[in-house]
Protein backbone atom coordinates (compact mmCIF):
# COMPACT_ATOMS: atom_id res chain seq x y z
CA UNK A 1 0.00 0.00 0.00
CA UNK A 2 1.19 3.30 -0.93
CA UNK A 3 2.22 5.59 2.24
CA UNK A 4 0.60 8.69 0.76
CA UNK A 5 -1.62 8.84 -2.23
CA UNK A 6 -3.04 12.06 -3.92
CA UNK A 7 -5.42 11.84 -6.34
CA UNK A 8 -6.71 14.82 -8.42
CA UNK A 9 -5.56 17.49 -5.76
CA UNK A 10 -7.59 21.22 -6.62
CA UNK A 11 -6.91 24.07 -5.24
CA UNK A 12 -8.41 27.47 -5.48
CA UNK A 13 -7.86 30.94 -3.37
CA UNK A 14 -11.31 32.46 -4.72
CA UNK A 15 -11.16 32.47 -8.50
CA UNK A 16 -7.06 31.63 -8.84
CA UNK A 17 -6.49 28.25 -9.04
CA UNK A 18 -3.09 27.30 -7.24
CA UNK A 19 -3.43 23.75 -8.20
CA UNK A 20 -5.37 21.78 -10.15
CA UNK A 21 -5.35 17.90 -11.06
CA UNK A 22 -2.41 17.12 -8.85
CA UNK A 23 -1.09 13.85 -8.63
CA UNK A 24 1.02 11.80 -6.41
CA UNK A 25 2.42 8.33 -5.17
CA UNK A 26 4.64 8.03 -2.60
CA UNK A 27 5.96 4.17 -1.50
CA UNK A 28 7.63 3.62 1.42
CA UNK A 29 11.49 4.73 1.83
CA UNK A 30 11.36 6.95 -1.27
CA UNK A 31 12.81 9.86 -1.75
CA UNK A 32 10.81 12.78 -3.91
CA UNK A 33 11.73 16.10 -4.94
CA UNK A 34 9.19 18.77 -5.94
CA UNK A 35 10.30 21.53 -7.47
CA UNK A 36 9.18 24.68 -9.88
CA UNK A 37 9.38 28.09 -10.12
CA UNK A 38 8.34 30.69 -7.73
CA UNK A 39 4.36 30.58 -7.23
CA UNK A 40 3.99 27.23 -8.61
CA UNK A 41 2.09 25.68 -6.09
CA UNK A 42 4.71 23.89 -4.40
CA UNK A 43 4.01 25.01 -0.70
CA UNK A 44 0.19 24.50 -1.47
CA UNK A 45 0.41 21.17 -2.03
CA UNK A 46 2.54 20.25 1.01
CA UNK A 47 -0.53 22.85 3.08
CA UNK A 48 -2.93 20.48 1.81
CA UNK A 49 -1.23 17.67 2.31
CA UNK A 50 -0.43 18.32 6.71
CA UNK A 51 -4.47 19.06 6.73
CA UNK A 52 -3.43 23.42 6.92
CA UNK A 53 -5.73 23.71 3.70
CA UNK A 54 -8.72 21.91 2.98
CA UNK A 55 -8.36 21.12 -0.93
CA UNK A 56 -11.32 22.18 -3.97
CA UNK A 57 -11.05 18.78 -4.93
CA UNK A 58 -9.82 15.30 -4.73
CA UNK A 59 -8.41 13.46 -2.14
CA UNK A 60 -5.24 12.64 0.30
CA UNK A 61 -4.72 9.19 1.13
CA UNK A 62 -2.27 8.46 3.99
CA UNK A 63 -1.62 4.58 4.49
CA UNK A 64 -4.89 4.09 2.78
CA UNK A 65 -7.20 6.29 4.96
CA UNK A 66 -8.66 9.52 3.64
CA UNK A 67 -7.15 12.55 5.95
CA UNK A 68 -9.37 15.14 4.08
CA UNK A 69 -11.40 17.14 7.08
CA UNK A 70 -9.04 16.31 9.37
CA UNK A 71 -7.22 19.44 11.67
CA UNK A 72 -2.97 19.94 11.00
CA UNK A 73 -2.30 18.06 14.16
CA UNK A 74 -4.48 15.17 13.90
CA UNK A 75 -2.68 14.34 10.31
CA UNK A 76 0.76 14.86 12.18
CA UNK A 77 -0.58 12.21 14.59
CA UNK A 78 -0.72 10.17 11.93
CA UNK A 79 2.88 10.31 11.13
CA UNK A 80 3.17 13.35 8.76
CA UNK A 81 5.88 15.90 9.89
CA UNK A 82 6.77 18.94 8.15
CA UNK A 83 9.16 21.85 8.30
CA UNK A 84 8.79 25.30 7.12
CA UNK A 85 9.74 27.36 4.06
CA UNK A 86 10.03 30.52 6.67
CA UNK A 87 11.43 29.27 9.67
CA UNK A 88 8.62 28.74 12.09
CA UNK A 89 10.52 27.90 15.57
CA UNK A 90 8.68 28.78 19.03
CA UNK A 91 11.24 31.74 20.20
CA UNK A 92 10.37 32.00 23.44
CA UNK A 93 10.94 27.94 24.40
CA UNK A 94 14.34 26.62 24.47
CA UNK A 95 15.52 23.94 21.35
CA UNK A 96 14.79 21.38 23.55
CA UNK A 97 11.48 22.55 24.46
CA UNK A 98 11.04 22.85 20.95
CA UNK A 99 11.58 19.12 20.21
CA UNK A 100 9.41 17.68 23.44
CA UNK A 101 6.36 20.04 22.34
CA UNK A 102 6.44 18.42 18.72
CA UNK A 103 5.31 15.30 20.20
CA UNK A 104 2.45 17.07 22.48
CA UNK A 105 -0.26 14.69 20.50
CA UNK A 106 2.18 11.31 21.55
CA UNK A 107 1.79 12.62 25.17
CA UNK A 108 -0.39 10.89 26.22
CA UNK A 109 -1.66 12.41 29.52
CA UNK A 110 -3.16 15.84 30.60
CA UNK A 111 -4.27 18.36 33.07
CA UNK A 112 -5.23 16.17 35.77
CA UNK A 113 -1.81 13.83 34.86
CA UNK A 114 0.50 17.15 35.06
CA UNK A 115 -1.09 18.70 38.27
CA UNK A 116 -0.44 15.24 40.00
CA UNK A 117 2.82 14.67 38.88
CA UNK A 118 1.56 10.70 38.48
CA UNK A 119 3.34 7.99 37.07
CA UNK A 120 1.71 8.49 33.73
CA UNK A 121 3.21 11.65 33.43
CA UNK A 122 6.86 11.14 34.57
CA UNK A 123 6.71 8.32 32.25
CA UNK A 124 5.54 10.41 29.23
CA UNK A 125 7.83 13.28 30.39
CA UNK A 126 10.89 11.01 30.17
CA UNK A 127 10.13 9.64 27.01
CA UNK A 128 9.46 12.72 25.53
CA UNK A 129 12.82 14.61 26.65
CA UNK A 130 14.78 11.36 25.81
CA UNK A 131 13.27 10.83 21.96
CA UNK A 132 14.20 15.16 21.97
CA UNK A 133 17.25 14.61 23.24
CA UNK A 134 18.54 11.94 20.62
CA UNK A 135 17.09 14.00 17.94
CA UNK A 136 19.15 16.76 19.53
CA UNK A 137 22.27 14.38 18.79
CA UNK A 138 22.01 13.45 15.69
CA UNK A 139 21.21 16.47 14.26
CA UNK A 140 24.11 18.00 16.27
CA UNK A 141 22.35 20.51 17.93
CA UNK A 142 22.96 18.82 21.27
CA UNK A 143 25.35 22.12 22.62
CA UNK A 144 22.09 24.42 21.74
CA UNK A 145 19.67 22.32 23.85
CA UNK A 146 18.56 25.37 26.58
CA UNK A 147 19.34 28.31 23.96
CA UNK A 148 16.16 29.92 22.31
CA UNK A 149 16.19 29.45 18.76
CA UNK A 150 16.10 33.15 17.51
CA UNK A 151 19.39 33.45 19.11
CA UNK A 152 20.90 30.63 16.54
CA UNK A 153 22.37 31.01 13.31
CA UNK A 154 20.27 30.69 10.47
CA UNK A 155 21.36 27.00 9.58
CA UNK A 156 21.00 26.20 12.59
CA UNK A 157 17.73 27.46 12.95
CA UNK A 158 16.93 25.24 9.74
CA UNK A 159 18.44 22.28 11.28
CA UNK A 160 16.24 22.79 14.57
CA UNK A 161 13.33 23.10 12.51
CA UNK A 162 14.14 19.73 10.64
CA UNK A 163 14.59 18.07 14.11
CA UNK A 164 11.37 19.31 15.40
CA UNK A 165 9.72 17.55 12.26
CA UNK A 166 11.42 14.26 13.22
CA UNK A 167 11.17 14.24 17.09
CA UNK A 168 7.27 13.15 16.16
CA UNK A 169 8.86 9.98 14.41
CA UNK A 170 7.32 10.97 11.35
CA UNK A 171 6.62 8.20 8.77
CA UNK A 172 6.41 10.63 5.96
CA UNK A 173 8.66 13.81 6.13
CA UNK A 174 7.89 16.76 3.96
CA UNK A 175 10.87 19.36 3.67
CA UNK A 176 9.86 22.92 2.48
CA UNK A 177 13.03 24.17 0.96
CA UNK A 178 15.34 23.20 3.96
CA UNK A 179 18.33 24.55 2.17
CA UNK A 180 17.33 28.36 1.77
CA UNK A 181 19.77 31.00 3.12
CA UNK A 182 22.57 28.25 3.86
CA UNK A 183 25.60 28.55 2.31
CA UNK A 184 27.80 26.02 0.48
CA UNK A 185 29.35 24.19 2.65
CA UNK A 186 25.81 24.07 5.25
CA UNK A 187 24.56 22.46 2.42
CA UNK A 188 26.86 20.35 2.11
CA UNK A 189 26.22 18.95 5.89
CA UNK A 190 22.51 19.06 5.22
CA UNK A 191 22.78 16.85 2.77
CA UNK A 192 24.67 14.57 4.50
CA UNK A 193 22.43 14.76 7.35
CA UNK A 194 19.02 14.55 5.31
CA UNK A 195 20.47 10.98 3.49
CA UNK A 196 21.26 9.71 6.93
CA UNK A 197 17.95 10.38 8.70
CA UNK A 198 16.24 9.11 5.48
CA UNK A 199 18.23 5.49 5.84
CA UNK A 200 18.68 5.85 9.92
CA UNK A 201 14.57 6.22 10.42
CA UNK A 202 13.82 4.49 7.27
CA UNK A 203 11.62 7.39 6.40
CA UNK A 204 10.10 8.57 2.94
CA UNK A 205 10.93 12.45 2.79
CA UNK A 206 9.08 14.59 0.20
CA UNK A 207 11.25 17.36 -0.75
CA UNK A 208 10.51 21.54 -1.92
CA UNK A 209 14.21 22.70 -2.80
CA UNK A 210 15.88 25.51 -5.17
CA UNK A 211 18.81 24.05 -5.10
CA UNK A 212 19.55 21.39 -8.03
CA UNK A 213 22.45 20.20 -6.21
CA UNK A 214 20.60 19.36 -2.95
CA UNK A 215 17.32 18.19 -5.15
CA UNK A 216 19.49 16.24 -7.74
CA UNK A 217 21.84 14.24 -5.26
CA UNK A 218 19.02 13.13 -3.08
CA UNK A 219 16.10 12.81 -4.65
CA UNK A 220 14.85 9.03 -6.89
CA UNK A 221 11.93 10.77 -8.05
CA UNK A 222 11.62 14.71 -8.97
CA UNK A 223 7.79 16.50 -9.83
CA UNK A 224 8.06 19.90 -11.92
CA UNK A 225 5.19 21.98 -10.82
CA UNK A 226 4.32 25.01 -12.97
CA UNK A 227 1.64 27.32 -12.43
CA UNK A 228 -0.37 24.73 -10.34
CA UNK A 229 -0.06 21.97 -13.34
CA UNK A 230 2.82 18.88 -13.05
CA UNK A 231 4.57 19.45 -16.09
CA UNK A 232 7.11 16.79 -16.00
CA UNK A 233 7.85 13.35 -13.60
CA UNK A 234 11.21 11.11 -13.23
CA UNK A 235 14.01 10.65 -12.77
CA UNK A 236 16.62 13.61 -11.85
CA UNK A 237 18.06 13.26 -15.43
CA UNK A 238 14.89 12.44 -17.34
CA UNK A 239 13.51 15.89 -15.01
CA UNK A 240 17.17 17.81 -16.35
CA UNK A 241 16.92 16.78 -19.83
CA UNK A 242 13.04 17.70 -20.58
CA UNK A 243 12.38 20.29 -22.89
CA UNK A 244 9.26 22.04 -20.80
CA UNK A 245 11.35 22.32 -17.38
CA UNK A 246 14.35 24.40 -19.18
CA UNK A 247 11.19 26.44 -20.85
CA UNK A 248 9.39 26.88 -17.58
CA UNK A 249 12.78 27.50 -15.58
CA UNK A 250 14.58 29.82 -18.31
CA UNK A 251 11.17 30.87 -19.99
CA UNK A 252 10.55 29.75 -23.49
CA UNK A 253 10.59 32.60 -26.31
CA UNK A 254 6.43 31.91 -27.30
CA UNK A 255 5.77 29.94 -24.34
CA UNK A 256 1.50 30.04 -23.71
CA UNK A 257 2.39 30.54 -20.17
CA UNK A 258 4.58 33.44 -19.70
CA UNK B 1 16.54 16.07 46.59
CA UNK B 2 13.42 15.87 48.82
CA UNK B 3 14.66 18.91 51.01
CA UNK B 4 14.77 20.83 47.61
CA UNK B 5 11.21 20.12 46.63
CA UNK B 6 9.50 20.69 49.85
CA UNK B 7 10.75 23.93 50.68
CA UNK B 8 8.48 25.53 48.67
CA UNK B 9 5.48 24.05 50.62
CA UNK B 10 7.33 23.95 53.86
CA UNK B 11 7.98 27.49 53.25
CA UNK B 12 4.16 28.55 52.24
CA UNK B 13 2.46 25.88 55.20
CA UNK B 14 5.00 27.94 57.78
CA UNK B 15 3.56 31.78 56.27
CA UNK B 16 0.53 30.70 56.28
CA UNK B 17 0.22 29.23 60.17
CA UNK B 18 2.30 32.44 60.90
CA UNK B 19 -0.85 34.16 59.44
CA UNK B 20 -3.18 32.22 61.44
CA UNK B 21 -1.46 32.89 64.28
CA UNK B 22 -1.27 36.26 63.83
CA UNK B 23 -4.79 36.49 63.20
CA UNK B 24 -5.91 34.24 66.16
CA UNK B 25 -3.53 36.32 69.03
CA UNK B 26 -4.96 39.24 67.74
CA UNK B 27 -2.00 40.24 66.85
CA UNK B 28 -2.43 42.37 63.43
CA UNK B 29 -5.84 44.11 63.36
CA UNK B 30 -9.36 43.28 60.95
CA UNK B 31 -8.06 45.54 58.74
CA UNK B 32 -4.52 43.73 58.24
CA UNK B 33 -6.35 40.66 58.15
CA UNK B 34 -8.96 42.07 55.13
CA UNK B 35 -5.83 43.47 53.27
CA UNK B 36 -4.19 40.22 53.48
CA UNK B 37 -7.09 38.28 52.46
CA UNK B 38 -7.52 40.76 49.42
CA UNK B 39 -3.64 40.21 48.67
CA UNK B 40 -4.79 36.08 48.49
CA UNK B 41 -7.40 36.94 46.37
CA UNK B 42 -5.31 38.89 44.22
CA UNK B 43 -2.81 36.40 43.70
CA UNK B 44 -5.75 34.54 42.28
CA UNK B 45 -6.81 36.64 39.79
CA UNK B 46 -3.30 37.96 38.57
CA UNK B 47 -1.29 34.27 38.57
CA UNK B 48 -4.79 32.99 36.96
CA UNK B 49 -5.01 35.88 34.14
CA UNK B 50 -1.33 35.26 33.42
CA UNK B 51 -1.87 31.79 32.00
CA UNK B 52 -4.43 33.29 29.24
CA UNK B 53 -2.39 37.06 28.87
CA UNK B 54 1.29 35.82 29.55
CA UNK B 55 1.70 32.39 28.63
CA UNK B 56 -0.88 31.92 25.87
CA UNK B 57 -0.03 35.27 24.56
CA UNK B 58 -4.30 36.20 24.41
CA UNK B 59 -5.68 39.73 25.36
CA UNK B 60 -8.02 38.67 27.78
CA UNK B 61 -9.61 42.06 29.55
CA UNK B 62 -12.93 40.42 31.33
CA UNK B 63 -11.64 38.47 33.81
CA UNK B 64 -13.92 39.91 36.26
CA UNK B 65 -16.75 38.74 34.42
CA UNK B 66 -15.49 35.18 35.45
CA UNK B 67 -14.66 36.06 39.05
CA UNK B 68 -18.35 37.27 39.13
CA UNK B 69 -19.97 34.52 38.09
CA UNK B 70 -18.29 32.51 40.60
CA UNK B 71 -19.00 34.71 42.97
CA UNK B 72 -22.64 34.55 42.59
CA UNK B 73 -22.93 31.05 41.92
CA UNK B 74 -20.87 30.00 45.16
CA UNK B 75 -23.02 32.86 47.22
CA UNK B 76 -26.12 31.71 46.25
CA UNK B 77 -25.41 27.77 47.04
CA UNK B 78 -24.37 28.67 50.48
CA UNK B 79 -27.24 31.37 51.55
CA UNK B 80 -29.63 28.32 50.01
CA UNK B 81 -27.56 25.90 51.54
CA UNK B 82 -26.77 27.04 54.84
CA UNK B 83 -28.27 30.36 55.91
CA UNK B 84 -32.06 31.65 56.67
CA UNK B 85 -32.45 33.78 54.15
CA UNK B 86 -35.77 36.21 53.03
CA UNK B 87 -35.58 35.03 49.60
CA UNK B 88 -34.37 31.55 49.90
CA UNK B 89 -36.09 30.12 53.20
CA UNK B 90 -35.01 28.38 55.96
CA UNK B 91 -31.50 26.39 55.24
CA UNK B 92 -31.76 23.31 53.13
CA UNK B 93 -28.76 21.87 55.19
CA UNK B 94 -27.87 21.92 58.76
CA UNK B 95 -25.71 25.00 58.91
CA UNK B 96 -22.28 23.47 60.28
CA UNK B 97 -22.37 21.45 58.09
CA UNK B 98 -21.17 24.37 55.89
CA UNK B 99 -17.80 24.08 57.48
CA UNK B 100 -17.29 20.68 55.52
CA UNK B 101 -19.06 21.68 52.59
CA UNK B 102 -17.74 25.15 51.93
CA UNK B 103 -14.80 24.52 49.35
CA UNK B 104 -17.43 22.17 47.35
CA UNK B 105 -19.68 25.21 46.89
CA UNK B 106 -16.62 27.17 46.03
CA UNK B 107 -15.30 24.69 43.53
CA UNK B 108 -19.04 24.42 41.83
CA UNK B 109 -18.51 28.09 41.81
CA UNK B 110 -14.84 27.66 39.64
CA UNK B 111 -16.59 25.58 37.26
CA UNK B 112 -19.63 27.27 36.79
CA UNK B 113 -17.03 29.85 35.71
CA UNK B 114 -15.17 27.48 33.59
CA UNK B 115 -18.15 27.04 31.57
CA UNK B 116 -18.58 30.92 31.31
CA UNK B 117 -14.90 30.78 29.72
CA UNK B 118 -15.83 28.92 27.49
CA UNK B 119 -18.11 32.29 25.92
CA UNK B 120 -14.29 33.34 25.50
CA UNK B 121 -12.85 29.79 24.49
CA UNK B 122 -14.99 29.05 21.32
CA UNK B 123 -14.51 32.22 19.69
CA UNK B 124 -10.83 31.88 20.60
CA UNK B 125 -10.71 29.16 17.60
CA UNK B 126 -11.28 31.70 14.98
CA UNK B 127 -10.28 34.84 16.45
CA UNK B 128 -7.67 36.51 18.49
CA UNK B 129 -5.43 39.90 19.24
CA UNK B 130 -7.67 42.75 19.12
CA UNK B 131 -10.75 41.21 18.19
CA UNK B 132 -10.81 38.19 20.96
CA UNK B 133 -10.01 41.34 23.73
CA UNK B 134 -13.52 42.75 22.53
CA UNK B 135 -15.33 39.14 22.66
CA UNK B 136 -13.60 39.04 26.62
CA UNK B 137 -14.74 42.59 27.04
CA UNK B 138 -18.29 41.81 25.92
CA UNK B 139 -18.38 38.75 28.02
CA UNK B 140 -17.23 40.89 31.14
CA UNK B 141 -20.40 43.01 30.46
CA UNK B 142 -22.76 40.61 29.87
CA UNK B 143 -22.06 38.59 33.32
CA UNK B 144 -22.14 42.24 34.88
CA UNK B 145 -25.79 43.03 33.34
CA UNK B 146 -27.23 39.44 33.35
CA UNK B 147 -26.46 39.90 37.27
CA UNK B 148 -28.04 43.49 37.27
CA UNK B 149 -31.16 42.38 36.09
CA UNK B 150 -31.91 39.48 38.41
CA UNK B 151 -33.68 40.34 40.89
CA UNK B 152 -34.17 37.05 43.05
CA UNK B 153 -30.23 37.12 43.59
CA UNK B 154 -30.18 41.17 44.43
CA UNK B 155 -30.10 42.91 41.01
CA UNK B 156 -28.48 46.08 41.39
CA UNK B 157 -28.82 46.11 44.86
CA UNK B 158 -26.36 43.43 45.38
CA UNK B 159 -26.40 40.15 47.58
CA UNK B 160 -25.39 39.28 51.05
CA UNK B 161 -25.80 36.85 53.77
CA UNK B 162 -23.13 35.04 53.52
CA UNK B 163 -21.88 36.44 56.64
CA UNK B 164 -24.25 34.23 58.28
CA UNK B 165 -22.63 31.21 56.52
CA UNK B 166 -19.21 32.44 57.66
CA UNK B 167 -20.55 32.63 60.87
CA UNK B 168 -22.31 29.10 61.40
CA UNK B 169 -18.79 27.78 60.65
CA UNK B 170 -16.71 29.84 63.15
CA UNK B 171 -19.35 28.90 65.97
CA UNK B 172 -18.72 24.81 65.07
CA UNK B 173 -15.10 25.93 64.91
CA UNK B 174 -13.98 29.01 66.22
CA UNK B 175 -11.01 29.92 63.28
CA UNK B 176 -11.16 32.61 60.40
CA UNK B 177 -12.26 30.13 57.82
CA UNK B 178 -12.45 32.82 55.13
CA UNK B 179 -8.55 32.75 55.55
CA UNK B 180 -8.17 29.87 55.97
CA UNK B 181 -9.75 28.66 53.07
CA UNK B 182 -8.34 31.92 50.93
CA UNK B 183 -4.45 30.20 51.95
CA UNK B 184 -5.77 27.25 50.99
CA UNK B 185 -6.98 28.38 47.52
CA UNK B 186 -4.25 30.71 46.92
CA UNK B 187 -1.78 27.72 47.28
CA UNK B 188 -3.57 25.46 45.09
CA UNK B 189 -4.27 27.86 42.18
CA UNK B 190 -0.55 28.61 42.48
CA UNK B 191 0.30 24.95 42.21
CA UNK B 192 -2.01 23.88 39.85
CA UNK B 193 -0.55 26.83 37.39
CA UNK B 194 3.18 26.31 38.20
CA UNK B 195 2.62 22.40 37.10
CA UNK B 196 0.51 23.07 34.35
CA UNK B 197 3.19 25.43 32.48
CA UNK B 198 6.09 23.54 33.23
CA UNK B 199 4.66 20.12 31.74
CA UNK B 200 5.45 19.70 27.86
CA UNK B 201 1.58 19.46 27.99
CA UNK B 202 0.81 23.17 29.17
CA UNK B 203 3.95 24.44 27.28
CA UNK B 204 1.63 23.51 24.45
CA UNK B 205 0.01 27.30 24.86
CA UNK B 206 3.13 28.81 24.96
CA UNK B 207 3.92 27.46 21.48
CA UNK B 208 0.52 29.20 20.72
CA UNK B 209 1.71 32.48 21.77
CA UNK B 210 5.04 32.33 19.54
CA UNK B 211 3.22 30.63 16.72
CA UNK B 212 -0.42 29.28 16.29
CA UNK B 213 -0.22 28.10 12.88
CA UNK B 214 2.75 26.01 13.41
CA UNK B 215 1.66 24.43 16.90
CA UNK B 216 -1.30 23.71 15.56
CA UNK B 217 0.60 21.87 12.26
CA UNK B 218 3.34 20.32 14.45
CA UNK B 219 0.59 18.47 16.70
CA UNK B 220 -0.36 20.59 19.09
CA UNK B 221 -4.30 20.67 19.45
CA UNK B 222 -4.78 24.17 19.80
CA UNK B 223 -8.05 24.02 20.25
CA UNK B 224 -8.27 21.88 23.09
CA UNK B 225 -5.31 23.74 24.66
CA UNK B 226 -7.07 26.73 23.91
CA UNK B 227 -10.20 25.31 26.40
CA UNK B 228 -8.27 24.24 28.74
CA UNK B 229 -6.26 27.11 29.63
CA UNK B 230 -9.42 29.33 29.09
CA UNK B 231 -11.39 27.09 31.29
CA UNK B 232 -8.53 26.94 34.05
CA UNK B 233 -8.02 30.34 33.96
CA UNK B 234 -11.51 31.45 34.45
CA UNK B 235 -11.77 28.59 37.00
CA UNK B 236 -9.28 30.36 39.07
CA UNK B 237 -11.31 33.35 38.94
CA UNK B 238 -14.21 32.05 39.84
CA UNK B 239 -12.70 30.82 42.79
CA UNK B 240 -11.08 33.75 43.43
CA UNK B 241 -15.08 35.40 42.98
CA UNK B 242 -16.04 33.12 45.97
CA UNK B 243 -13.78 33.77 48.22
CA UNK B 244 -13.81 37.30 47.97
CA UNK B 245 -17.84 37.25 48.53
CA UNK B 246 -16.89 36.03 51.73
CA UNK B 247 -15.06 38.67 53.07
CA UNK B 248 -17.27 40.86 52.92
CA UNK B 249 -19.97 39.01 53.00
CA UNK B 250 -21.70 41.23 50.08
CA UNK B 251 -21.51 41.68 46.84
CA UNK B 252 -22.54 43.87 43.93
CA UNK B 253 -22.19 43.92 40.42
CA UNK B 254 -20.32 46.58 40.70
CA UNK B 255 -17.28 44.64 42.05
CA UNK B 256 -16.88 42.80 38.96
CA UNK B 257 -17.29 45.53 36.73
CA UNK B 258 -14.25 46.81 33.61
CA UNK B 259 -12.64 48.34 36.65
CA UNK B 260 -11.75 45.26 38.07
CA UNK B 261 -10.48 43.46 35.10
CA UNK B 262 -8.52 46.41 34.54
CA UNK B 263 -6.58 46.00 38.17
CA UNK B 264 -6.47 42.46 37.29
CA UNK B 265 -4.34 43.07 34.13
CA UNK B 266 -2.48 46.35 35.68
CA UNK B 267 -1.30 43.55 38.13
CA UNK B 268 -0.21 41.13 35.44
CA UNK B 269 1.55 43.22 33.20
CA UNK B 270 3.91 44.72 36.41
CA UNK B 271 4.59 41.39 37.35
CA UNK B 272 5.90 40.21 33.96
CA UNK B 273 3.87 38.29 30.93
CA UNK B 274 4.87 34.48 31.39
CA UNK B 275 6.13 35.05 34.80
CA UNK B 276 4.33 33.14 37.76
CA UNK B 277 6.61 34.66 40.97
CA UNK B 278 6.10 38.20 38.92
CA UNK B 279 2.48 37.82 39.36
CA UNK B 280 2.36 37.02 42.75
CA UNK B 281 4.66 39.35 43.27
CA UNK B 282 3.30 42.37 41.90
CA UNK B 283 -0.56 40.95 42.94
CA UNK B 284 1.28 41.63 46.68
CA UNK B 285 3.07 44.68 46.20
CA UNK B 286 0.22 46.46 44.67
CA UNK B 287 -2.38 45.56 46.98
CA UNK B 288 -0.52 47.20 49.40
CA UNK B 289 0.45 49.93 47.51
CA UNK B 290 -3.28 50.75 46.76
CA UNK B 291 -3.68 50.87 50.49
CA UNK B 292 -0.55 52.32 51.16
CA UNK B 293 -1.37 55.08 49.08
CA UNK B 294 -5.67 55.46 50.61
CA UNK B 295 -4.55 58.45 52.68
CA UNK B 296 -4.34 60.16 49.14
CA UNK B 297 -7.60 59.52 47.92
CA UNK B 298 -8.80 60.71 44.96
CA UNK B 299 -4.88 61.31 44.44
CA UNK B 300 -4.37 57.60 44.54
CA UNK B 301 -5.53 57.46 41.09
CA UNK B 302 -3.20 60.00 39.74
CA UNK B 303 -0.16 58.36 41.37
CA UNK B 304 -1.07 54.95 40.16
CA UNK B 305 -1.33 54.98 36.61
CA UNK B 306 1.47 57.66 37.00
CA UNK B 307 3.62 54.44 38.04
CA UNK B 308 2.29 52.20 35.03
CA UNK B 309 3.12 55.25 32.34
CA UNK B 310 6.88 55.11 34.34
CA UNK B 311 6.94 51.22 34.57
CA UNK B 312 6.23 50.60 30.78
CA UNK B 313 8.50 53.34 29.74
CA UNK B 314 11.65 52.24 31.69
CA UNK B 315 10.47 48.16 31.93
CA UNK B 316 7.89 47.46 29.40
CA UNK B 317 8.39 43.68 29.95
CA UNK B 318 7.24 44.51 33.90
CA UNK B 319 9.05 43.40 37.04
CA UNK B 320 9.80 39.86 36.19
CA UNK B 321 9.71 40.04 32.60
CA UNK B 322 9.78 36.29 31.02
CA UNK B 323 11.48 35.33 34.01
CA UNK B 324 11.20 33.81 37.43
CA UNK B 325 12.43 34.52 40.38
CA UNK B 326 15.02 31.09 40.61
CA UNK B 327 16.19 32.89 37.48
CA UNK B 328 17.11 36.50 38.60
CA UNK B 329 18.87 34.65 41.33
CA UNK B 330 20.07 31.27 40.90
CA UNK B 331 21.22 31.18 44.69
CA UNK B 332 17.26 30.27 45.30
CA UNK B 333 17.55 27.08 43.25
CA UNK B 334 19.46 25.90 45.59
CA UNK B 335 16.58 25.75 48.15
CA UNK B 336 13.84 25.62 45.80
CA UNK B 337 13.18 22.82 42.75
CA UNK B 338 11.42 26.33 41.10
CA UNK B 339 9.20 28.85 41.79
CA UNK B 340 7.50 28.68 45.65
CA UNK B 341 4.04 28.57 45.85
Amino acid sequence: MALLEIRDLTHSFGGLTALQDYRLKLEPGEFVGLIGPNGAGKTTVFNLACGFYQPTRGDILLLGETIKGLRPHSVTSLGLSRTFQNIRLWNSLTVLENLCISQHSGLGYGLVDAVLRNRRFRESERRTIKAAEEVLEIMGLSRFASELPKNLPYGMQRRVEIGRALASRPKLLLLDEPAAGMNPGEIDQLIETIRWIHEHFSLTIWLIEHHMRVVMTLCNRIQVLNFGRIICEGSPQEVCDNEKVIEAYLGGGDSGNA
Amino acid sequence: MPIRSYSSYALYALLCLAILAATRGNWINAYVQIVLMFIGINVILSSSLNLINGYMGEFSCGHAGFMAVGAYITSVLNVWLFASDRVFGPPVLPPESALFLFPFTLVVGGVGAALAGLLVAIPSFRTRGDYLAIITLAVNYIVKSGVENVQAIGGARGFMGMRKVVNAMEEVWDLPWTMIWIMVFVGLCVYVIHRFVNSVYGKGIMAIRDDEISAEIMSVDTRKMKITAFMLSSGLAGVAGGLFAHILGYINPGSFTILKSTEVMVMVYLGGMGSLSGSILSAVGFTILLELLRPLQVLKWVIIPMLLILLMLFRPEGLMGNRELTTVFPKLRRWFASKEP
